[in-house]
């Protein structure tokens, strides 16, 4: 696999939202606004950066064992830098993302990422890898605010739409409106690029699977639970 | 404190603040493990159990070191390695000793680990009920809120599991099928949970 082509993967063919349906809390809970939405989207990748680095240095290290919280240390870690960090230099982002913040830690995308990549793979490819990951989130963040700020709300980045602001639908920028326009979404990603619905194939191996991380990627607790997910 | 303090934290978080129809938590199991009925029930209960003892460790944590200490920005990481020793706990002592229960929860409990509703709850605890006068108030609340909470999660799986078992049956258009229909049913579904604003408020007011 090129380069470019591991950039690129997380993007459209690998998008980790769309596709491969990961991190759906943050994605319907912070896509009420597009500023908050790339807030969200630049403190994940920032997150998943440095996780895939730490966790590609030490892919060598870390036993097969205790991978699992050794990882959930790591990206914790990462995480709690990037509060910090908000909560220093971007106090309005971080009261808006509040209790999804420190909720990066349990972002599928993040542990998937450091299971399906970055323990197999070199640095400079795991970085590669976590920066279209990341991109693919934040443009897929970006553009699902963006439907539901401009038809909900009325504006786009604080900027008043003449028309729409008059005949504003407000249910799009509440709790179903998320769900809608995540659904329809999905369903243009796959009318428009051809993609097969995604389908959670079990024989496939668990990297498609939202639970993997959780269950370790054990194949008896995919079966058990495969017949029914 | 009354009762009626409690009944209104329970009936919030289920009908109101729903973490899954409202407030986007723990929507992975509820995308995933809802196809049936029975595994939407044992997935819930798990959840309600771990909510339970998740907030009946981490709010104590909180009182008495994290926050003694000064050590407030540790809370992240903190939570989640309680979270996961305490679920590996749970089912090394189920697998011992209550071997019928955990046949029929250890499926789900590794998978629970990294909920989001499991630390969110934990995290929405300590932020909305840690000012409260005295801690032995302030920890009731919490566990109360944690049931609830559980029990919301419940009462969305399994109303849920009825819900997409007749969209199996129905014939959508190609690219809707799967996961699309499934979000669209559920924002449906969320729409009727609109309908229990300001009943809570109304009922004990």
């Amino acid at each position: 696999m090129g380069k470019l082509q591991t950039l690129t993967n997380g993007i459209i063919k690998e998008n980790p939202v769309l596709v491969l349906v990961l991190g759906t809390c943050p994605t319907l809970a912070v896509s009420t606004q597009a500023s908050n939405a790339f807030g969200m989207g630049a403190a994940a990748t920032a997150v998943l950066l440095g996780s895939n680095v730490v966790i590609s240095l030490l892919r060598n290290v870390i036993s097969e064992k205790v991978r699992i919280p050794c990882y959930i240390v790591t990206i914790a870690t990462f995480v709690t830098l990037v509060q910090m960090v908000l909560n220093a230099y971007a106090y309005d982002i971080y009261k808006a993302l509040g209790i999804y913040l420190p909720l990066i830690v349990v972002n599928c995308i993040i542990l998937g990422r450091a299971e399906a990549f970055a323990n197999k793979n070199s640095v400079l490819d795991s970085a590669l890898d976590a920066i279209g990951m990341g991109i693919g989130f934040t443009l897929t963040l970006f553009v699902m605010a963006s439907i539901r700020e401009i038809f909900g709300n009325g504006t786009w980045y604080g900027i008043e739409i003449p028309v729409l602001k008059d005949n504003h639908i407000s249910i799009l920028t509440m709790a179903p409106g998320g769900f809608f326009v995540f659904g329809c979404l999905i369903a243009a990603v796959n009318k428009w690029f051809k993609n097969k619905p995604v389908k959670k194939d079990f024989d496939q191996g668990c990297e498609g699977c939202p639970m993997a991380s959780a269950c370790g990627g054990k194949k008896d607790n995919c079966e058990k639970e495969g017949a029914e997910a | 404190m009354s009762i009626k303090v409690f009944a209104a934290i329970i009936l919030t978080a289920v009908f109101v603040n729903n973490y899954v129809l409202q407030q986007f938590l723990g929507i992975c199991p509820f995308l995933g493990v809802s196809k049936k009925f029975d595994s939407a029930v044992g997935m819930s209960i798990a959840v309600i159990f771990v909510m339970l003892l998740a907030t009946a460790v981490t709010f104590p944590i909180q009182h008495f070191i994290l926050d003694k200490m000064d050590l407030g920005y540790m809370q992240t990481i903190v939570f989640i390695l309680v979270i996961a020793a305490l679920v590996q706990l749970v089912e090394i002592v189920l697998k011992k000793y209550v071997p019928a229960l955990h046949a029929s929860l250890g499926v789900y409990l590794p998978l629970i680990t990294t909920n989001c509703a499991v630390l969110g709850v934990c995290i929405d605890n300590v932020d909305s009920y840690m000012t409260a006068t005295g801690f032995g108030a302030s920890y009731a609340q919490a566990l109360f809120n944690a049931f609830g909470s559980g029990l919301g999660f419940m009462m969305a799986m399994v109303l849920f599991s009825g819900v997409r078992a007749r969209i199996e049956d129905n014939d959508a258009p190609p690219s809707f099928k799967g996961m699309p229909i499934t979000l669209i049913a559920a924002a449906i579904l969320s729409v009727a949970f609109f309908g229990f604003t300001g009943v809570i408020e109304n009922i004990f007011g």
